[in-house]
């Protein structure tokens, strides 16, 4: 079973050189810290840079510089900041090549649930709706049951939608699956996770084709 | 032509009950403080405000709801605001949720004389409800309107008398559009210096958006969430 940051670091096997990636608040962002030697990746934040850097030193603090989960940062050279309409154009305008983002439930269709529990907790959708509707491609890191134990990959989301039709791999603590138009498929197991490990916590239509290999990690 | 006010009380002249306003910044970064404390010491009331976030408890425009000053907050994401959320859930506040990047584009539409536009954020969901939807390109997109304010109160790093504005860092984020569809728009600068010793290649918002200018006092710039590396 994978921790957060074997997640992360499977995920970052997902980037190519020369990518513009937006990566969401959580696990999405660990996924900066394993960005492979020699791909070169730009982190868009949107609330106004591209070209985001590490969290900065004591000393490098500056209250104005901050990503979108409001935390401090740092800047790469060549970076660039912009306001929260041109941010989206870029968002919207499908110039940033891939999205990764944190979710609550994922429907077998690709539907993504993530910014409300009715009666519960409501927070908002951020700018999850616009990158949902408009990247090219989109990876859901995500847990692979709540935390009562249910499945979060179903036939269909009960929560309220953020976007439909939108997501395109999940990486879990126990899996990577593509949503493809026939269901969830199996791709790879975490290390020391069985096939009926992962069949018993997949609530939608599961597909197995083969031998499923596990991640390599390394 | 000259913009300056002498502050924050000039700032907010004109600020009525019942009146739109809206407020730059992304959570406390870029917040116009000085007016957003004036106005938390005015006893003006049932504020309909546009704003990415409501502040957090006791800053920002957390200070405007403790005051129950505000009667319908719009925003994006509201985590991190006790008060609100129990305002919210009580039924005191009213609250429209809309995503981030509709939020600014229908700023921008707003200033821009761009009644509606098609947009395919939220397609599908309950943002959806109501609007009208349309296809483009095989991609269904729903019609989101401009929005405009009685009053936008923005924060800038550098201004001129004449309203010409430059932001810094992060802290532009929203406030270049809503600078635009303020009715009134009242810039607040950590620094304000002549017309004519601003670079003119640098400018972020033309001085045409603005209506009031001043120079802000005793910024806080709050953290909210403090991260660093240690090596």
């Amino acid at each position: 079973m994978l921790d957060k940051n074997g997640i992360a670091k499977r995920i970052a096997q997902e980037l190519k050189d020369g990518y513009y990636v937006n990566l969401g608040i959580g696990i999405p962002t660990l996924v900066a810290n394993y960005i492979p030697k020699g791909i070169n990746v730009v982190l868009q934040s949107e609330n106004g840079l591209l070209g985001m850097g590490p969290f900065p030193l004591e000393s490098e603090i500056d209250p104005d510089i901050i990503n979108a989960g409001k935390q401090t940062i740092t800047t790469v050279p060549g970076s660039a900041f912009f306001d929260s309409a041109l941010s989206f154009a870029m968002i919207r305008g499908g110039h940033v090549h891939l999205t990764v983002l944190g979710a609550m439930e994922v429907s077998e269709k690709g539907d993504i649930a993530n910014w409300k529990i009715p009666g519960k907790m409501v927070k908002g959708m951020g700018g999850a709706m616009d990158l949902v509707a408009s990247a090219k491609n989109i990876i859901v890191a995500m847990q692979h049951v709540n935390k009562a134990g249910e499945s979060k990959l179903l036939p269909a989301c009960t929560l309220p939608l953020t976007g439909t039709q939108c997501v395109k791999k999940i990486v879990t603590e126990l899996a990577v699956l593509d949503v493809t138009p026939q269901g969830f498929k199996l791709l790879e197991r975490a290390p020391g996770i069985s096939v009926d490990q992962i069949k018993n916590a997949t609530k939608g239509k599961l597909i197995i084709e083969g031998e499923i290999p596990e991640m390599n990690l390394n | 032509m000259n913009k300056t006010i002498l502050g924050p009380q000039e700032a907010i002249q004109g600020v009525k009950d019942n009146m739109t306003l809206m407020f730059g910044g992304f959570g406390l970064c870029g917040i116009p403080e000085n007016c957003i404390a004036a106005l938390s010491k005015s006893g003006i009331k049932n504020l309909s405000c546009i704003s990415n976030n409501a502040g957090v408890d006791q800053f920002g425009l957390g200070l405007l709801l403790q005051n129950k000053q505000i009667k319908k907050m719009t925003s994006s994401y509201v985590g991190e605001n006790e008060e609100f959320e129990r305002q919210m859930l009580s039924g005191e506040l009213e609250v429209e949720l809309i995503p981030q990047g509709s939020l600014a584009e229908r700023c921008r539409a707003g200033g821009a004389g761009i009644p509606a536009f098609f947009t395919p954020a939220g397609f599908g969901t309950e943002v959806a409800l109501g609007k009208e939807v349309r296809e483009f390109n095989g991609k269904m997109h729903i019609l989101e309107s401009w929005l405009i304010a009685d009053f936008a109160f923005v924060k800038a790093w550098k201004g001129d008398t004449d309203g010409n504005l430059i932001y810094k860092g992060t802290a532009r984020n929203f406030n270049p559009l809503m600078a635009m569809a303020g009715k009134i728009t009242v810039a607040e600068v950590e620094e304000l210096v002549p017309a004519g010793s601003l670079d003119p290649n640098q400018i972020h918002t033309p001085g045409i958006f603005i209506q009031r200018i001043f120079q802000g006092t005793d910024y806080e710039k709050r953290i909210e969430n403090r991260t660093i590396r240690t090596i």
